[in-house]
């Protein structure tokens, strides 16, 4: 039976587990990570990554799905950054904390709370349908700009929040108007932090699968304006795997999509490291 | 004739009564000292003569305040041209994160100055009349945090003097700062006051006592005693400003 009143074996213990439950998580990680690499990095080509897709995926290359891929996330990020930036502003600079801003704060949370598949669903009922837009670039780009709003709101909100309040005094005291508080002393300070809700963003949209089958579809060519329909890395993935059609190709795209996730999220990492140890 | 006129000033915030009937003069190209214990409302009067007061939700204020005569409580009062004239220096240094001669041209680049040959003669003008300029004239382009404390305190009384203001107050400007540099400070006040009016909140009596020409005592939101700071400092007329000045209270 452990003494309790040893404090020196007890942080040892402690250490040791939390020791632990660390090595865990990371043994999962790299487990998957490994698993994917072995499978699919032999299928990965400079010819599997510019080659149209043939016979349905089973032969062919992934091009058309890593240009429509990358189309829906800068249209969807594109459309939801200034939506959200402008909620947050809007939160934290222009009203006092009253009844509403915490009713569009949970309505906000709700939002963020909504399974990805709802949203597909009303994308496809709303963009797809009703606006008659189709199933295209721009039904899948709206859906999932809305998915990603809330992620952009709330740590938008929580950026300007950290902002010392010292900066708008300072700024007002010079007889700085709201806006141009806002736009010189508050925003560049926020930027960072903005930034790091528009990254996680971006990785939610690159890996969406749910919501841009339902609005985007599954084109196998080439996207040529925002209403052709595309299929996105993931959910040729869905397919090639859900369909059998080619386990080999399937774990080649997943490759592909971890790996560009990652690099986006290394990219960002070292913007933002460089941004904030330039302003401090 | 006097730059401020306070006339019957009362401030609540919520049921709190800050400042009480507050009635004083403030007499240009001087320095103005206000004194008090923690909590007796001496800030709270200082951002009452910029408005800065508006931020905080729960504040009501009556009562007058006259800049050149005229009452800047009045709704109307364009609050942009009023810190424009009326400016702030703030208890730690805090300039923006920003290069030494973007936290300079701040105010006049929000007042729509856009000529870069201007912007540089302000900058320049405005540091050499806090002394910074020859130390910092090669180095504009560095962060301004880069500096000491005293340098970054001169550094926002030079933003605040690029926006030419008239006023200029000081919210313990030197609360931040060790003695030698506390000293220098007071020396740039007391050149300031050749072009400024000043009004200086300090928690520090001597500071009070060398710098300058008038003293409120402020105790629990009300002004005790109002008078050239040699009279306050040596023979004041209510008992509550001797114990104050004297140590026995503080």
């Amino acid at each position: 039976m452990l003494k309790l009143h040893q404090p020196l074996l007890v942080d040892k213990a402690v250490k040791v587990l939390f020791w632990a439950l660390t090595f865990f998580t990371l043994i999962i990680l790299f487990f998957i990570l490994g698993f994917l690499l072995k499978k699919g990095l032999p299928v990965v080509s400079w010819e599997f990554l510019t080659q149209p897709i043939r016979d349905m995926g089973k032969s062919g290359g992934i091009f058309p799905s890593i240009i429509g891929t990358i189309y829906l996330t800068l249209l969807g990020v594109v459309l939801a950054t200034p939506l959200g930036v402008g909620t947050a502003i809007y939160l934290v600079e222009y009203t006092r904390e009253s009844r509403m801003t915490r009713a569009i704060r949970f309505g906000a949370d709700c939002l963020a709370g909504i399974p990805s598949i709802i949203f597909g669903m009303f994308g496809f009922v709303f963009f797809v349908i009703t606006l008659k837009m189709g199933w295209s670039l721009i039904s899948g780009a709206l859906t999932i700009a809305f998915m990603v709003l809330p992620t952009i709101i709330r740590t938008a909100e929580e950026a300007l929040k950290s902002v010392p309040q010292g900066y708008r005094e300072v700024s007002f005291s010079l007889g700085s108007g709201k806006w141009q508080t806002v736009l010189h002393a508050v925003l560049p300070r926020a930027l960072p932090g903005i930034l790091t809700g528009v990254v996680l963003s971006i990785g939610r949209c690159v890996g969406e699968t749910a919501a841009v089958i339902f609005t985007a579809g599954s084109a196998l060519g080439l996207p040529l304006s925002i209403f052709d329909s595309t299929r996105t890395l993931s959910v040729h993935f869905y397919i090639l795997a859900r369909e059998g059609i080619s386990m080999e190709n399937a774990y080649g795209t997943a490759v592909v999509l971890v790996l560009s996730i990652l690099l986006i999220n290394i990219f960002a990492y070292t913007l933002m490291n460089r941004y904030i140890s330039k302003n401090s | 004739m006097s730059k401020l006129e306070v006339k019957n000033l009362n401030m609540h915030y919520g049921d709190f009564h800050v400042l009480q009937s507050v009635n004083m003069p403030i007499a240009q190209h001087e320095i103005t000292a206000m004194i008090g214990p923690s909590g007796c409302g001496k800030s709270t009067l200082l951002r009452c003569f910029n408005r800065m007061n508006d931020l905080i939700e729960s504040a009501k204020i009556q009562g007058e305040i006259l800049l050149d005569e005229k009452n800047i409580l009045v709704k109307e009062t364009n609050l942009i041209k009023l810190r424009k004239k009326v400016g702030m220096v703030f208890q730690r240094p805090n300039p923006f994160p920003l290069s030494i001669y973007e936290n300079v041209s701040y105010g006049p680049k929000i007042h729509g100055e856009g000529k870069k040959r201007v912007l540089l003669e302000i900058v320049q003008k405005a540091l050499e009349d806090v002394l910074l300029w020859d130390e910092l004239k090669d180095r504009l382009k560095d962060s301004a945090l880069s500096l000491s404390l005293e340098q970054q305190q001169r550094l926002t009384i030079a933003r605040l003097l690029a926006v030419q203001p008239e006023v200029l107050l000081m919210d313990e400007p030197c609360s931040a700062l060790d003695p030698i540099s506390t000293q220098r400070v007071e020396e740039l006040m007391f050149q300031l006051k050749e072009k400024y009016t000043i009004v200086i909140v300090t928690h520090n009596m001597q500071q009070a006592a060398r710098v300058s020409d008038r003293t409120g005592y402020m105790l629990l939101g009300r002004l005790v005693e109002f008078d050239e700071t040699q009279k306050i400092f040596t023979n004041p007329k209510h008992k509550e400003t001797e114990d104050y000045v004297t140590g026995r209270f503080g």
